[in-house]
């Protein structure tokens, strides 16, 4: 395994297309070293990316959108008091994940690209519409984040391309987000379903809103029927019941230990309604 | 193949020297450098038995490559204690019996330090969850929550 330390996000888009058998990019390695102590996957080139100017960095732009460095960890995104204020769904999401020592490591960009469709800060993102800076051999491209998973452990991501910058947007006026899960016990565990729901108010009324499932289909899903369900309503009791519906007919989940095909469809109903009352609550303000 | 060659320190000591870059910091704790107090439990960063402070802050060691150690201050178990007394959170861990095998032991002790550096006077829920990725199968927590705060409660008199 040949370990690299990159001084930036060109040198490493060069180092990966042009490497030969496997390749990981190493940022909290919550996942990569489970991987490699496991025997999964060994890389035979490890990109350590954390030497990038940059990818240690929170910053609030001057239009109120952020940007985040590829190599923030949870623990630091949950200490951000602004950053937790403006968007508390997506930074709990994040702040689910793990221990206080994963914590310490994990990121957004590492949860993203890992390709799990349980992947609890995953749904969080696609609802915030977060937007991504992609590095390549032929330079950087802006993608969304939910052009990124193509199903379980794999990205659309091409050879030789890395994450190599998170944009959240601007939180603006009337927004509010929330991210829920159901898992069996308390705490630290995989998601049998996630939901996100980021939303926007004028008065009483919805005027935007995303939707999104985690652990019902092979990738996280941006539930767009959802979202119609209650832009332009006040969620009341009609409006949650169209979400709930929509949010059930968006899922294709598989059976498993963790749940079966029909309880992850009932509760994804159930997760939509209740975070999109807590985001409506979080824009009422 | 290539070892890589890291410069760092460990509980203040500057520290060389060389690994295999699949090697984790917890493997090069152990057989490189001789301090066994982080103990693998899971290798997989479930259990906190081999926790390690990194520039501050709590990680599991087993995740963490020998090579990303460069330039990181790392801190240990072997570090809490002075030449002269134990920190208070070990003596604490004696008076109240808040240990058995001692394997979770010593990842306990670096991230309830950790947790009163930051939180000096937790509530019994953030010990709870602080603590909740460090596993110990022998004590069922109790004495060792019950340890955490009197230690803590004693070092805010103290200060």
């Amino acid at each position: 395994m040949q370990y690299h330390t990159p001084a930036t996000f060109a040198d490493a888009a060069a180092i990966a297309s042009g490497a030969e058998g496997i390749t990981r990019f190493l940022a909290g390695g919550t996942d990569v070293l489970v991987q490699l102590r496991s025997d999964l996957v060994e890389p035979d080139t490890l990109i350590d990316i954390k030497h990038i100017d940059g990818t240690h960095d929170i910053t609030k732009n001057a239009d109120g959108s952020w940007t985040l460095g590829v190599a923030v960890t949870g623990a630091e995104m949950s200490e951000h008091a602004e950053l937790s204020a403006e968007w508390p769904g997506l930074v709990e999401a994040m702040d689910l994940i793990g221990s206080t020592q994963v914590q310490g490591r994990a990121t957004l960009t590492g949860n993203l690209c890992n390709g799990s469709p349980a992947a609890d800060s995953v749904p969080a993102q696609f609802a915030a519409g977060v937007t991504l800076s992609v590095t390549g051999p032929d330079g950087t491209r802006q993608v969304a984040v939910e052009d990124i998973p193509a199903g379980p452990g794999k990205t659309n991501l091409a050879k030789g391309e890395l994450v190599s910058a998170v944009h959240i947007p601007a939180r603006g006026a009337g927004g509010g987000d929330a991210y829920l899960r159901f898992i069996p016990r308390t705490e630290m565990d995989i998601a049998v379903v996630g939901c996100g729901v980021n939303l926007r108010l004028d008065g009483d009324t919805i005027t935007e809103a995303r939707v999104s499932l985690g652990a019902v289909a092979p990738t996280v899903l941006l539930v767009e029927n959802a979202a119609t369900a209650i832009i332009g309503t006040t969620l009341d009791d009609a409006a949650l019941d169209k979400l709930a519906a929509a949010a059930e007919a968006a899922c294709n989940p598989i059976s498993d230990k963790r749940g079966t095909v029909e309880f992850r469809t009932h509760v994804a109903g159930v997760l939509a309604k209740r975070a999109a009352q807590i985001a409506y609550d979080r824009a009422k303000g | 193949m290539s070892k890589v060659h890291v410069t760092t320190s460990i509980n203040g000591d500057p520290v060389e020297f060389l690994c295999d870059p699949r090697e984790t910091v917890l493997d090069v704790l152990r057989d490189r450098l001789g301090l066994t107090g982080a103990k693998e439990g899971c290798g997989t960063g479930d259990c906190g038995a081999c926790s390690v402070t990194v520039d501050g802050r709590l990680v599991c060691s087993c995740l963490m490559l020998g090579a990303e150690a460069e330039g990181k201050e790392i801190g240990t178990v072997e570090g809490i204690a002075t030449e002269e007394a134990l920190h208070p959170l070990q003596k604490k861990f004696i008076e109240y019996a808040a240990l058995q095998c001692g394997v979770c032991t010593p990842g306990i002790l670096v991230a309830a330090k950790n947790l009163l550096e930051r939180e000096p006077d937790p509530t019994e829920e953030q010990v709870r969850y602080w603590l909740a990725g460090n596993l110990c199968r022998c004590t069922g927590y109790d004495k060792i929550i019950r340890a955490v705060m009197d230690t803590a409660a004693e070092m805010r008199e103290a200060s």
